[in-house]
This record gives C-alpha cells, sequence and structure tokens, in this order.
C-alpha cells in the first residue's frame, strides 16, 4: 500500500518535469539528425573523389582522434554529473560540473581546429577535392554545433551564478543543453567511426 | 541492472551510478573499434562491418544512459519523433548512395 502511493506521487513528480519545452527542442535536434544525415550521404558519395590529393588514409592521425573522442566523451559524464547535481539544486556544484565541461569542450574545439588549420596549411583545405570538401563541411558542422553549445554552457554559467536554488525554468534550459551536447557526442561517435577510422583501414 | 538503484521518478534523469556505466561501456566500446582498426586483424570488410556493429552499440549506450530514451508512456511522442528521424535519415542515406552510385556506373565515372 505504502509502495502504491510512492509510485504515483513520484508518477507525478515525473509528470510535472516532462515540459513542452523540452519536447520542442527534442523536436528540433532530431531535424539537426536530418542535416547530419545529409551531411554524412554526400560523405559517403564524395569520400572517394580525392582529385590525386591526399586520402583519408594519408591525412588522419591516432592521437589526435582519440584526444578529441576522449575529451568529449569525459565531457559527456561531467555534464551528466552537473544535472544530478541541478536535480539536487546544488548550484556551486552545477556551476562547477558545466565549467569542467566548457573546459573539456573547449579542449575539442582546439584540437580540432589546430588539426584543420594543420591541414589547410599543407595545402590540403576544403578547395582541394571533393573528398576534402564533404570532410570540411560534416566535421566543422559538428564542430560549430559544439561551439555554440560552449556558448550556451557560459550563458547558464552566468545567469546561475548568484541564485542559490534553480527554478523550473533554469531545470528545462539544463535539460535542453544536456539533450544537445550528448546528441553532439553521438554525431561524433558516428564521425569517428565512419569519416577516421573507417578511411584509415 | 541501473533500475534497480534509481527510483521511478529517477528515471528521466539517470544516477551516478547509470552514468558511470554508461560512460564506461561507451569509453570500452570506443576502445575497441580503434583497436580494431590499429590492430588490423581483421580483413578490409570485415573491419567495417566490425566498426558499424560497434558503432551501433554505442549509439544504443548512450541513448539509453545519456539521453535516458525508454518507453515510459510519456516519452511516447518523443520515440515517435525519434523513430520517424530515424527512417527518415536510414531511406535519405541508402536512397542517396544507391542513386549516386548507379549514376557514376552509368556515367562510367568511376
Amino acid at each position: 500500500m505504502a509502495h502504491d502511493t510512492t509510485v504515483q506521487t513520484a508518477g507525478h513528480d515525473e509528470h510535472h518535469h516532462e515540459s513542452p519545452v523540452v519536447f520542442g527542442f527534442w523536436v528540433y535536434l532530431m531535424t539537426d539528425c536530418i542535416i547530419f544525415g545529409s551531411l554524412f550521404a554526400v560523405f559517403a558519395v564524395l569520400h572517394n573523389q580525392v582529385n590525386g590529393g591526399p586520402s583519408g588514409r594519408d591525412l588522419f592521425e591516432y592521437s589526435g582522434l582519440a584526444q578529441e573522442t576522449a575529451l568529449l566523451l569525459i565531457s559527456s559524464i561531467t555534464y551528466g554529473f552537473g544535472m544530478i547535481a541541478a536535480h539536487k539544486n546544488e548550484v556551486s556544484k552545477v556551476i562547477m560540473w558545466l565549467g569542467v565541461t566548457f573546459l573539456l569542450g573547449l579542449g575539442f574545439v582546439g584540437l580540432e581546429l589546430n588539426e584543420f588549420a594543420h591541414m589547410i596549411h599543407e595545402g590540403n583545405g576544403p578547395d582541394r577535392s571533393a573528398f576534402l570538401s564533404s570532410f570540411f563541411t560534416l566535421v566543422s558542422t559538428h564542430g560549430l554545433h559544439v561551439t555554440c553549445g560552449l556558448i550556451w554552457l557560459v550563458t547558464l554559467i552566468v545567469q546561475l551564478m548568484g541564485t542559490t536554488e534553480i527554478p523550473e525554468r533554469m531545470m528545462n534550459k539544463l535539460t535542453c543543453l544536456s539533450l544537445f551536447w550528448h546528441f553532439l557526442d553521438i554525431v561524433w561517435i558516428c564521425v569517428f567511426t565512419y569519416v577516421y577510422l573507417a578511411s584509415m583501414i | 541492472m541501473s533500475d534497480l538503484h534509481t527510483s521511478p521518478s529517477g528515471e528521466s534523469h539517470g544516477s551516478v551510478s547509470s552514468y558511470i556505466i554508461g560512460f564506461v561501456l561507451a569509453v570500452i566500446l570506443t576502445a575497441a573499434s580503434f583497436g580494431l582498426v590499429m590492430s588490423h586483424s581483421l580483413s578490409p570488410s570485415g573491419t567495417l562491418t566490425g566498426l558499424a556493429v560497434l558503432a551501433f552499440i554505442q549509439v544504443l549506450v548512450h541513448l539509453h544512459y545519456f539521453l535516458h530514451m525508454g518507453n515510459g508512456s510519456e516519452q511516447r511522442w518523443n520515440n515517435m519523433c525519434f523513430f520517424f528521424t530515424v527512417g527518415f535519415v536510414v531511406i535519405l542515406l541508402i536512397g542517396t548512395m544507391f542513386i549516386m552510385n548507379n549514376t557514376a556506373l552509368h556515367m562510367m565515372s568511376r
């Protein structure tokens, strides 16, 4: 009997958390998924069209790729810890975890820009071949999303500073960014598997 | 197993243990992908298949442990939206690859 009531209150609580804002954001993410799907399709069609230039095997390195992947993967779990702290209403912990996530994301974008700069410097920019055009479009679209996520993280950290508790509106913002950040990690799984590793076989 | 640790209301936002389980699985699957390519232990097509399987499992791990997708009744609309999109993207990918490959064959550009 006691069990029944807990389930009911918990169920009610859960219903309370489900917001149309979060569902709307989920729909946005699904459209973003279609954008990435089309960019992957373009890459799949063009990845052999190297026009006598370098292929993925000549350009990509394991160490840089492993570092980028590690940073993004760790940033996923740090954001997750931030969300757990947010559900416990511990504002300072949330700010700390969001800060850690920001630094990891910044490291990822830094490594990626470094890699791009290196490739362009060697004459292997997006104008070299159809393969490189599609590569830069796909990977930099992901990088641009991560950069937007970083701006969003800073915005939320600033908004959280000086507050002592997290109202529902703030919780929705944090949940949306959580979905965004984890979604970008899923896109990165496809990028490092299909764009990088598959061309290094 | 993680379901034992999360209360019914915790289901939609996960717990420390579910995040850690997800993270450990993701690290293992990522390391396996890298190892598969770096060791050259399988044939090229075998490696490609292995990579695809590992990536697919890792996407499922992320969806479950980080995005907290489940089959609860209140997630029905999220799930419908998700499966529609997945279907759409699959048609987009397979259709594009089929059509462009077929065009290339007919134009003898490959």
